[in-house]
Protein backbone atom coordinates (compact mmCIF):
# COMPACT_ATOMS: atom_id res chain seq x y z
CA UNK A 1 0.00 0.00 0.00
CA UNK A 2 1.06 3.82 -0.67
CA UNK A 3 0.94 5.19 2.23
CA UNK A 4 1.89 9.01 3.31
CA UNK A 5 2.07 9.16 6.65
CA UNK A 6 3.04 13.07 6.48
CA UNK A 7 -0.34 14.14 6.74
CA UNK A 8 -4.07 12.99 7.43
CA UNK A 9 -5.32 12.56 3.59
CA UNK A 10 -9.44 13.00 5.06
CA UNK A 11 -10.74 16.02 7.01
CA UNK A 12 -13.38 15.45 9.75
CA UNK A 13 -16.04 17.17 12.46
CA UNK A 14 -13.60 17.55 15.41
CA UNK A 15 -15.33 18.30 18.92
CA UNK A 16 -13.39 19.06 22.09
CA UNK A 17 -16.08 18.58 25.11
CA UNK A 18 -15.26 19.86 28.22
CA UNK A 19 -17.33 17.28 30.36
CA UNK A 20 -17.92 13.84 30.08
CA UNK A 21 -21.69 14.46 30.10
CA UNK A 22 -20.89 16.30 26.68
CA UNK A 23 -18.66 13.68 25.37
CA UNK A 24 -21.64 10.79 26.21
CA UNK A 25 -24.20 13.29 24.50
CA UNK A 26 -21.75 13.90 21.24
CA UNK A 27 -21.45 9.89 21.12
CA UNK A 28 -24.77 9.03 21.41
CA UNK A 29 -25.47 11.37 18.64
CA UNK A 30 -23.06 10.48 16.08
CA UNK A 31 -22.89 6.55 16.91
CA UNK A 32 -20.47 4.78 14.89
CA UNK A 33 -20.05 7.73 12.68
CA UNK A 34 -17.30 8.85 15.11
CA UNK A 35 -14.21 7.43 17.36
CA UNK A 36 -13.30 8.67 20.53
CA UNK A 37 -9.40 10.13 20.27
CA UNK A 38 -7.34 10.36 23.20
CA UNK A 39 -3.73 10.50 22.59
CA UNK A 40 -4.12 10.03 19.36
CA UNK A 41 -1.05 7.62 19.43
CA UNK A 42 -2.89 4.70 17.81
CA UNK A 43 -6.12 6.32 16.17
CA UNK A 44 -4.13 8.78 14.09
CA UNK A 45 -1.64 6.14 12.96
CA UNK A 46 -4.67 4.12 12.20
CA UNK A 47 -6.10 6.95 10.18
CA UNK A 48 -2.79 7.86 8.25
CA UNK A 49 -3.21 4.69 6.95
CA UNK A 50 -6.66 4.93 6.25
CA UNK A 51 -7.61 1.93 8.28
CA UNK A 52 -9.93 3.84 9.95
CA UNK A 53 -11.87 6.64 8.44
CA UNK A 54 -14.40 8.78 11.54
CA UNK A 55 -16.09 11.22 9.85
CA UNK A 56 -16.10 12.64 13.72
CA UNK A 57 -13.68 12.94 16.29
CA UNK A 58 -14.61 13.55 19.85
CA UNK A 59 -11.59 14.11 21.61
CA UNK A 60 -11.12 13.94 25.51
CA UNK A 61 -8.13 16.00 26.03
CA UNK A 62 -9.78 19.02 27.56
CA UNK A 63 -11.80 16.86 30.21
CA UNK A 64 -9.89 17.11 33.40
CA UNK A 65 -12.50 14.39 35.42
CA UNK A 66 -10.73 11.45 33.44
CA UNK A 67 -7.35 12.39 34.65
CA UNK A 68 -7.07 11.37 38.19
CA UNK A 69 -5.37 8.56 39.85
CA UNK A 70 -7.29 7.63 43.62
CA UNK A 71 -5.59 5.51 45.87
CA UNK A 72 -7.17 3.70 48.42
CA UNK A 73 -6.33 0.80 50.90
CA UNK A 74 -5.67 -1.87 48.11
CA UNK A 75 -7.54 -0.24 46.07
CA UNK A 76 -6.55 2.30 42.50
CA UNK A 77 -8.85 3.84 40.55
CA UNK A 78 -7.20 5.28 37.35
CA UNK A 79 -9.03 7.63 34.90
CA UNK A 80 -9.52 6.19 31.54
CA UNK A 81 -7.56 9.77 30.20
CA UNK A 82 -4.59 9.99 32.16
CA UNK A 83 -1.56 9.68 30.50
CA UNK A 84 1.11 6.63 30.57
CA UNK A 85 3.80 9.13 32.03
CA UNK A 86 1.19 10.10 35.14
CA UNK A 87 0.78 6.42 35.93
CA UNK A 88 4.82 6.08 35.44
CA UNK A 89 5.28 8.85 37.97
CA UNK A 90 3.06 8.13 40.63
CA UNK A 91 5.09 6.89 43.62
CA UNK A 92 2.18 4.51 44.51
CA UNK A 93 2.14 2.90 41.06
CA UNK A 94 5.80 2.45 41.48
CA UNK A 95 5.98 1.18 45.15
CA UNK A 96 3.06 -1.18 45.55
CA UNK A 97 1.66 -2.18 41.77
CA UNK A 98 5.62 -3.14 40.46
CA UNK A 99 4.08 -5.11 37.16
CA UNK A 100 2.05 -2.26 36.13
CA UNK A 101 4.93 0.38 36.54
CA UNK A 102 7.04 -2.06 34.75
CA UNK A 103 4.70 -1.91 31.86
CA UNK A 104 4.10 1.16 31.45
CA UNK A 105 7.91 2.07 31.93
CA UNK A 106 8.60 -0.57 28.87
CA UNK A 107 5.93 1.39 26.81
CA UNK A 108 7.47 3.42 23.34
CA UNK A 109 9.54 6.16 24.32
CA UNK A 110 8.77 9.34 26.99
CA UNK A 111 7.06 11.63 24.06
CA UNK A 112 4.26 9.14 23.56
CA UNK A 113 3.93 8.22 27.20
CA UNK A 114 2.97 11.80 27.62
CA UNK A 115 0.61 11.43 24.63
CA UNK A 116 -0.89 8.32 25.33
CA UNK A 117 -3.62 6.92 27.92
CA UNK A 118 -4.36 3.90 29.80
CA UNK A 119 -7.87 3.86 28.24
CA UNK A 120 -6.58 4.43 24.86
CA UNK A 121 -4.09 1.30 25.40
CA UNK A 122 -6.78 -0.66 26.48
CA UNK A 123 -9.58 0.30 23.99
CA UNK A 124 -7.36 -0.09 21.02
CA UNK A 125 -7.17 -3.72 22.05
CA UNK A 126 -4.04 -4.98 20.64
CA UNK A 127 -3.06 -8.30 21.47
CA UNK A 128 0.37 -6.70 22.89
CA UNK A 129 -1.23 -4.11 24.28
CA UNK A 130 1.26 -3.61 27.32
CA UNK A 131 -0.70 -2.48 30.25
CA UNK A 132 -3.39 -5.68 29.58
CA UNK A 133 -1.44 -8.62 31.49
CA UNK A 134 -0.67 -6.45 34.71
CA UNK A 135 -4.13 -5.42 34.74
CA UNK A 136 -5.20 -9.02 34.30
CA UNK A 137 -3.36 -10.20 37.08
CA UNK A 138 -4.94 -7.33 39.94
CA UNK A 139 -8.01 -8.67 38.58
CA UNK A 140 -9.23 -5.13 37.46
CA UNK A 141 -12.52 -3.66 36.04
CA UNK A 142 -13.90 -0.95 33.89
CA UNK A 143 -15.87 1.45 34.81
CA UNK A 144 -17.82 2.22 30.96
CA UNK A 145 -20.02 4.93 30.57
CA UNK A 146 -22.78 5.73 27.79
CA UNK A 147 -25.35 8.47 27.64
CA UNK A 148 -27.82 7.91 30.95
CA UNK A 149 -25.83 4.50 31.52
CA UNK A 150 -23.37 2.95 33.64
CA UNK A 151 -21.16 -0.43 33.83
CA UNK A 152 -18.69 -2.09 35.42
CA UNK A 153 -17.06 -5.02 33.18
CA UNK A 154 -14.27 -7.24 34.65
CA UNK A 155 -11.43 -6.88 32.35
CA UNK A 156 -11.14 -10.44 31.04
CA UNK A 157 -14.74 -10.11 29.75
CA UNK A 158 -13.55 -6.55 28.00
CA UNK A 159 -11.35 -8.34 25.15
CA UNK A 160 -13.27 -10.11 22.17
CA UNK A 161 -10.31 -10.36 19.41
CA UNK A 162 -7.47 -8.06 18.05
CA UNK A 163 -9.27 -3.99 17.89
CA UNK A 164 -12.67 -5.49 19.55
CA UNK A 165 -14.06 -4.79 22.46
CA UNK A 166 -17.68 -5.55 24.32
CA UNK A 167 -17.40 -1.52 23.89
CA UNK A 168 -20.80 -0.25 21.76
CA UNK A 169 -20.06 2.53 19.46
CA UNK A 170 -22.08 4.78 22.39
CA UNK A 171 -19.46 3.94 25.49
CA UNK A 172 -16.29 5.10 26.25
CA UNK A 173 -14.34 3.72 29.28
CA UNK A 174 -14.36 6.37 32.43
CA UNK A 175 -12.13 4.61 35.05
CA UNK A 176 -9.70 1.53 35.23
CA UNK A 177 -10.40 -0.04 38.63
CA UNK A 178 -8.63 -2.09 40.91
CA UNK A 179 -9.46 -3.58 44.40
CA UNK A 180 -7.76 -5.99 46.45
CA UNK A 181 -7.48 -6.06 50.44
CA UNK A 182 -4.13 -5.34 50.23
CA UNK A 183 -1.65 -3.62 48.18
CA UNK A 184 -0.59 -6.58 45.07
CA UNK A 185 3.23 -5.96 46.51
CA UNK A 186 4.28 -9.46 44.92
CA UNK A 187 4.10 -8.64 41.06
CA UNK A 188 6.13 -8.28 38.26
CA UNK A 189 6.20 -7.98 33.95
CA UNK A 190 8.22 -8.88 31.40
CA UNK A 191 8.46 -8.21 27.85
CA UNK A 192 10.40 -9.22 24.86
CA UNK A 193 10.48 -6.82 21.86
CA UNK A 194 13.27 -6.11 19.06
CA UNK A 195 14.50 -3.36 20.65
CA UNK A 196 13.48 -1.42 24.21
CA UNK A 197 10.94 0.74 23.05
CA UNK A 198 9.32 -2.16 20.77
CA UNK A 199 5.42 -3.22 20.55
CA UNK A 200 6.20 -7.02 22.44
CA UNK A 201 6.49 -10.04 20.69
CA UNK A 202 5.09 -11.55 24.34
CA UNK A 203 4.90 -9.69 27.48
CA UNK A 204 3.67 -11.31 30.89
CA UNK A 205 2.98 -10.30 34.07
CA UNK A 206 2.67 -12.54 37.55
CA UNK A 207 1.28 -11.48 41.12
CA UNK A 208 1.56 -13.92 43.89
CA UNK A 209 0.71 -13.69 47.48
CA UNK A 210 2.60 -15.70 49.81
CA UNK A 211 1.91 -17.42 53.08
CA UNK A 212 5.17 -18.62 54.60
CA UNK A 213 6.42 -20.53 52.42
CA UNK A 214 3.70 -21.22 50.24
CA UNK A 215 2.17 -19.49 47.46
CA UNK A 216 -1.49 -18.70 48.65
CA UNK A 217 -2.67 -16.46 45.43
CA UNK A 218 -0.99 -17.05 41.96
CA UNK A 219 -2.23 -15.37 38.81
CA UNK A 220 -0.45 -15.03 35.37
CA UNK A 221 -1.32 -13.32 32.52
CA UNK A 222 0.09 -12.82 28.83
CA UNK A 223 0.39 -10.88 26.34
CA UNK A 224 0.68 -11.38 22.24
CA UNK A 225 -0.03 -15.10 22.59
CA UNK A 226 -3.38 -15.43 21.37
CA UNK A 227 -6.58 -12.43 19.85
CA UNK A 228 -6.39 -11.05 22.98
CA UNK A 229 -4.59 -11.07 26.56
CA UNK A 230 -5.02 -13.98 28.65
CA UNK A 231 -5.11 -15.23 32.14
CA UNK A 232 -3.26 -19.07 32.64
CA UNK A 233 -5.89 -20.70 34.47
CA UNK A 234 -4.09 -24.33 34.97
CA UNK A 235 -0.74 -22.72 35.66
CA UNK A 236 -2.15 -20.55 38.42
CA UNK A 237 -3.76 -23.30 40.15
CA UNK A 238 -0.65 -25.61 39.74
CA UNK A 239 1.02 -22.91 41.91
CA UNK A 240 -1.51 -22.67 44.56
CA UNK A 241 -1.00 -24.18 47.80
CA UNK A 242 2.59 -24.79 46.92
CA UNK A 243 5.77 -24.68 48.71
CA UNK A 244 7.43 -21.83 46.03
CA UNK A 245 10.50 -23.85 45.18
CA UNK A 246 12.74 -24.12 41.66
CA UNK A 247 10.64 -27.47 40.57
CA UNK A 248 7.23 -26.12 41.25
CA UNK A 249 8.45 -22.46 39.23
CA UNK A 250 9.86 -24.46 36.30
CA UNK A 251 6.38 -27.04 36.69
CA UNK A 252 4.22 -24.11 36.52
CA UNK A 253 6.27 -22.24 33.90
CA UNK A 254 6.48 -25.07 31.03
CA UNK A 255 2.26 -25.52 31.85
CA UNK A 256 2.42 -21.47 30.65
CA UNK A 257 4.11 -23.22 27.59
CA UNK A 258 1.59 -25.64 27.04
CA UNK A 259 -1.02 -23.17 27.16
CA UNK A 260 -0.48 -20.59 25.12
CA UNK A 261 -2.00 -20.77 21.19
CA UNK A 262 0.66 -18.30 19.59
CA UNK A 263 0.70 -17.45 16.02
CA UNK A 264 3.47 -16.30 13.16
CA UNK A 265 3.22 -12.56 12.57
CA UNK A 266 5.61 -9.43 11.75
CA UNK A 267 6.82 -9.39 15.29
CA UNK A 268 8.06 -12.85 16.40
CA UNK A 269 7.30 -16.79 15.15
CA UNK A 270 4.83 -19.29 16.36
CA UNK A 271 7.99 -21.41 17.35
CA UNK A 272 10.09 -18.57 19.48
CA UNK A 273 7.22 -17.47 21.12
CA UNK A 274 6.33 -20.45 22.47
CA UNK A 275 10.18 -21.36 22.96
CA UNK A 276 10.55 -17.96 24.92
CA UNK A 277 7.40 -17.96 27.25
CA UNK A 278 8.40 -20.64 29.61
CA UNK A 279 11.80 -19.05 30.42
CA UNK A 280 9.82 -15.78 30.70
CA UNK A 281 6.83 -17.38 33.20
CA UNK A 282 9.96 -18.83 35.18
CA UNK A 283 11.62 -15.29 35.43
CA UNK A 284 8.58 -13.43 36.01
CA UNK A 285 7.60 -15.60 39.17
CA UNK A 286 10.64 -15.24 40.49
CA UNK A 287 10.70 -11.76 40.40
CA UNK A 288 7.06 -11.47 41.75
CA UNK A 289 8.00 -13.97 44.78
CA UNK A 290 10.97 -12.18 45.92
CA UNK A 291 8.94 -9.01 45.62
CA UNK A 292 6.43 -10.56 47.84
CA UNK A 293 9.55 -10.97 50.30
CA UNK A 294 9.96 -15.04 49.63
CA UNK A 295 12.73 -16.37 49.37
CA UNK A 296 14.63 -18.69 46.81
CA UNK B 1 -16.11 21.86 13.40
CA UNK B 2 -13.99 21.09 9.89
CA UNK B 3 -12.38 24.44 10.55
CA UNK B 4 -11.51 26.66 13.48
CA UNK B 5 -9.83 29.55 14.60
CA UNK B 6 -7.33 28.46 17.17
CA UNK B 7 -4.80 30.78 19.62
CA UNK B 8 -1.47 29.47 19.39
CA UNK B 9 1.98 30.82 20.67
CA UNK B 10 4.94 29.37 18.64
CA UNK B 11 8.47 30.14 20.36
CA UNK B 12 6.83 33.04 21.86
CA UNK B 13 5.38 34.54 18.91
CA UNK B 14 1.26 34.77 19.10
CA UNK B 15 -0.55 33.30 16.39
CA UNK B 16 -4.36 33.60 15.60
CA UNK B 17 -4.99 31.52 12.23
CA UNK B 18 -7.47 28.90 11.41
CA UNK B 19 -6.49 25.55 10.85
CA UNK B 20 -8.42 22.17 9.11
CA UNK B 21 -9.47 19.51 11.18
CA UNK B 22 -7.50 17.30 9.66
CA UNK B 23 -3.83 19.67 9.91
CA UNK B 24 -0.91 18.20 11.31
CA UNK B 25 1.14 20.39 13.96
CA UNK B 26 4.20 19.38 12.05
CA UNK B 27 2.70 20.47 9.06
CA UNK B 28 1.48 24.11 10.62
CA UNK B 29 4.75 24.89 12.04
CA UNK B 30 6.54 23.77 9.02
CA UNK B 31 4.44 26.17 6.97
CA UNK B 32 4.72 28.89 9.34
CA UNK B 33 8.49 28.37 8.66
CA UNK B 34 9.22 26.99 11.94
CA UNK B 35 11.57 24.19 9.82
CA UNK B 36 13.21 22.26 12.49
CA UNK B 37 11.25 19.80 13.98
CA UNK B 38 11.47 17.78 10.89
CA UNK B 39 8.88 14.86 9.04
CA UNK B 40 10.63 11.81 9.68
CA UNK B 41 8.31 8.82 9.78
CA UNK B 42 4.69 9.99 10.76
CA UNK B 43 4.40 7.57 12.84
CA UNK B 44 5.61 7.74 16.18
CA UNK B 45 9.00 5.48 15.71
CA UNK B 46 11.53 8.43 15.61
CA UNK B 47 11.33 11.94 17.19
CA UNK B 48 12.41 14.01 14.62
CA UNK B 49 9.18 15.79 15.06
CA UNK B 50 9.49 16.64 18.21
CA UNK B 51 8.41 19.64 20.32
CA UNK B 52 7.47 21.05 23.80
CA UNK B 53 3.99 21.72 23.92
CA UNK B 54 2.42 22.87 27.16
CA UNK B 55 6.17 21.98 28.16
CA UNK B 56 5.50 18.55 27.31
CA UNK B 57 7.56 16.57 25.16
CA UNK B 58 5.30 15.48 22.03
CA UNK B 59 5.41 14.10 18.47
CA UNK B 60 3.97 16.85 16.47
CA UNK B 61 3.16 14.11 13.67
CA UNK B 62 0.81 12.97 15.74
CA UNK B 63 -0.85 15.80 17.00
CA UNK B 64 -3.86 17.72 15.45
CA UNK B 65 -3.22 21.13 15.47
CA UNK B 66 -6.94 21.99 16.02
CA UNK B 67 -6.52 20.34 19.44
CA UNK B 68 -3.74 22.81 19.89
CA UNK B 69 -6.08 26.05 21.07
CA UNK B 70 -4.50 28.40 23.60
CA UNK B 71 -1.04 25.83 23.91
CA UNK B 72 2.24 26.92 23.57
CA UNK B 73 5.06 25.07 21.18
CA UNK B 74 8.37 25.46 22.02
CA UNK B 75 10.92 24.49 19.20
CA UNK B 76 14.63 23.95 19.36
CA UNK B 77 15.27 27.29 17.74
CA UNK B 78 13.29 28.34 20.02
CA UNK B 79 15.32 27.66 23.13
CA UNK B 80 18.10 29.78 21.47
CA UNK B 81 18.55 33.35 22.88
CA UNK B 82 18.95 35.86 19.39
CA UNK B 83 22.04 34.64 18.56
CA UNK B 84 23.00 32.78 21.05
CA UNK B 85 22.73 28.67 21.26
CA UNK B 86 21.04 26.77 24.10
CA UNK B 87 23.66 25.26 25.83
CA UNK B 88 22.43 21.47 24.81
CA UNK B 89 22.56 22.83 21.36
CA UNK B 90 26.28 24.15 22.28
CA UNK B 91 27.61 20.71 23.77
CA UNK B 92 26.21 18.71 20.78
CA UNK B 93 27.98 20.56 18.62
CA UNK B 94 31.50 19.99 20.91
CA UNK B 95 30.86 16.44 21.04
CA UNK B 96 30.87 16.32 17.52
CA UNK B 97 27.28 14.34 18.01
CA UNK B 98 25.56 16.37 14.89
CA UNK B 99 26.96 14.86 11.67
CA UNK B 100 23.52 15.17 9.06
CA UNK B 101 21.66 16.86 11.86
CA UNK B 102 18.43 15.49 10.67
CA UNK B 103 17.79 14.11 13.93
CA UNK B 104 19.06 17.25 16.05
CA UNK B 105 16.43 19.35 17.01
CA UNK B 106 14.29 16.46 18.10
CA UNK B 107 17.65 15.60 20.16
CA UNK B 108 17.80 18.96 21.80
CA UNK B 109 14.45 18.91 22.75
CA UNK B 110 14.30 15.70 24.05
CA UNK B 111 17.33 16.18 25.78
CA UNK B 112 16.00 19.57 27.43
CA UNK B 113 12.89 17.66 28.69
CA UNK B 114 15.29 15.23 30.35
CA UNK B 115 17.71 17.86 32.64
CA UNK B 116 14.51 19.86 33.25
CA UNK B 117 12.78 17.29 34.92
CA UNK B 118 16.21 15.19 36.16
CA UNK B 119 19.46 17.68 36.14
CA UNK B 120 21.61 14.79 36.73
CA UNK B 121 20.78 11.93 34.90
CA UNK B 122 23.01 8.86 34.26
CA UNK B 123 24.18 7.63 31.02
CA UNK B 124 21.35 4.99 31.57
CA UNK B 125 18.74 7.63 31.87
CA UNK B 126 19.73 9.91 29.08
CA UNK B 127 19.35 6.41 27.09
CA UNK B 128 16.41 5.83 28.43
CA UNK B 129 15.00 9.10 27.87
CA UNK B 130 16.31 9.47 24.15
CA UNK B 131 14.94 6.21 23.05
CA UNK B 132 12.28 7.73 21.26
CA UNK B 133 14.91 9.52 18.91
CA UNK B 134 16.58 7.72 16.25
CA UNK B 135 20.13 9.01 14.66
CA UNK B 136 21.46 7.52 11.69
CA UNK B 137 24.63 9.21 11.47
CA UNK B 138 26.30 9.57 14.85
CA UNK B 139 26.08 5.83 16.95
CA UNK B 140 24.53 7.62 19.79
CA UNK B 141 27.47 7.55 22.07
CA UNK B 142 28.51 11.34 21.26
CA UNK B 143 25.06 12.43 21.57
CA UNK B 144 24.30 10.96 25.08
CA UNK B 145 27.91 12.11 26.20
CA UNK B 146 26.75 15.91 25.15
CA UNK B 147 23.75 15.68 27.27
CA UNK B 148 26.08 13.82 30.41
CA UNK B 149 28.06 16.83 29.85
CA UNK B 150 25.56 19.64 29.44
CA UNK B 151 24.45 18.39 32.85
CA UNK B 152 27.69 18.62 34.34
CA UNK B 153 28.65 22.26 33.32
CA UNK B 154 25.34 23.36 34.49
CA UNK B 155 25.99 22.01 37.86
CA UNK B 156 29.13 23.99 38.43
C1 LIG C 1 5.92 4.52 18.25
C2 LIG C 1 4.86 3.86 19.07
C3 LIG C 1 5.23 2.94 20.05
C4 LIG C 1 4.27 2.29 20.81
N1 LIG C 1 4.67 1.39 21.75
C5 LIG C 1 3.74 0.73 22.49
C6 LIG C 1 4.15 -0.25 23.45
O1 LIG C 1 5.34 -0.48 23.68
N2 LIG C 1 3.17 -0.93 24.12
C7 LIG C 1 1.85 -0.69 23.90
O2 LIG C 1 1.02 -1.33 24.55
N3 LIG C 1 1.44 0.24 23.01
C8 LIG C 1 2.34 0.96 22.30
N4 LIG C 1 1.93 1.88 21.38
C9 LIG C 1 0.50 2.09 21.16
C10 LIG C 1 -0.12 3.31 21.86
O3 LIG C 1 0.81 4.32 22.10
C11 LIG C 1 -0.78 2.94 23.16
O4 LIG C 1 -1.72 1.92 22.93
C12 LIG C 1 -1.48 4.12 23.85
O5 LIG C 1 -1.74 3.83 25.19
C13 LIG C 1 -2.79 4.50 23.17
O6 LIG C 1 -3.43 5.54 23.89
P1 LIG C 1 -3.99 6.85 23.18
O7 LIG C 1 -4.57 7.68 24.27
O8 LIG C 1 -2.94 7.48 22.33
O9 LIG C 1 -5.13 6.19 22.27
P2 LIG C 1 -5.85 6.78 20.97
O10 LIG C 1 -4.98 6.59 19.80
O11 LIG C 1 -6.38 8.14 21.24
O12 LIG C 1 -7.07 5.76 20.92
C14 LIG C 1 -6.89 4.39 20.62
C15 LIG C 1 -8.26 3.74 20.43
O13 LIG C 1 -8.99 3.70 21.64
C16 LIG C 1 -10.20 4.46 21.55
N5 LIG C 1 -10.32 5.14 22.85
C17 LIG C 1 -9.39 5.96 23.43
N6 LIG C 1 -9.79 6.30 24.67
C18 LIG C 1 -10.97 5.67 24.89
C19 LIG C 1 -11.87 5.62 26.01
N7 LIG C 1 -11.63 6.26 27.17
N8 LIG C 1 -13.00 4.87 25.89
C20 LIG C 1 -13.25 4.19 24.74
N9 LIG C 1 -12.45 4.19 23.66
C21 LIG C 1 -11.32 4.94 23.74
C22 LIG C 1 -10.04 5.33 20.34
O14 LIG C 1 -11.29 5.59 19.73
C23 LIG C 1 -9.15 4.48 19.45
O15 LIG C 1 -9.90 3.55 18.75
C24 LIG C 1 2.89 2.57 20.60
C25 LIG C 1 2.51 3.51 19.65
C26 LIG C 1 3.48 4.16 18.87
C27 LIG C 1 3.04 5.17 17.86
S1 LIG D 1 8.12 12.16 12.37
FE1 LIG D 1 7.16 12.19 14.29
S2 LIG D 1 8.09 10.55 15.29
FE2 LIG D 1 8.94 10.38 13.28
S1 LIG E 1 23.10 13.24 12.85
FE1 LIG E 1 22.20 12.35 11.11
S2 LIG E 1 20.48 11.39 11.97
FE2 LIG E 1 21.52 12.04 13.70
Amino acid sequence: MNTNTKILPLEFEYYEPENLDEALELLSRFKERARIIAGGTDLLVKMKRELLKPEVLISLSRISNLKYIDEGEGSLRIGAGTPLSEIENNPTVERSYSALFEAVRSMAAPAIRNMGTIGGNLANASPACDTAPPLLVYGSSLKIKSKGNERVVPLEEFFLGPGITVLSPEELIAEIQISQSEPPKGSAFLKLGRVSADIAKINVAVYLKREGKRCSCCRIAFGSVAPTPLRIYQAEKMAEGEIFEEQVIKKVALECQKQIKPIDDVRSSKDYRVWVSAILAEEALKAAWLRSEGSL
Amino acid sequence: MRDKLINLKINGKKYQITVKSNTLLLNLLRELGYTDPKYGCGIGECGACSVLLDGQLTLSCLTLAISCDNKEVITAAGLSEKDQLHPLAQSLIEHAAIQCGFCTPGMIIAGKSLLDKNPNPTEEDVRQYLRGNLCRCTGYAPIVEAVLDQARKSKS
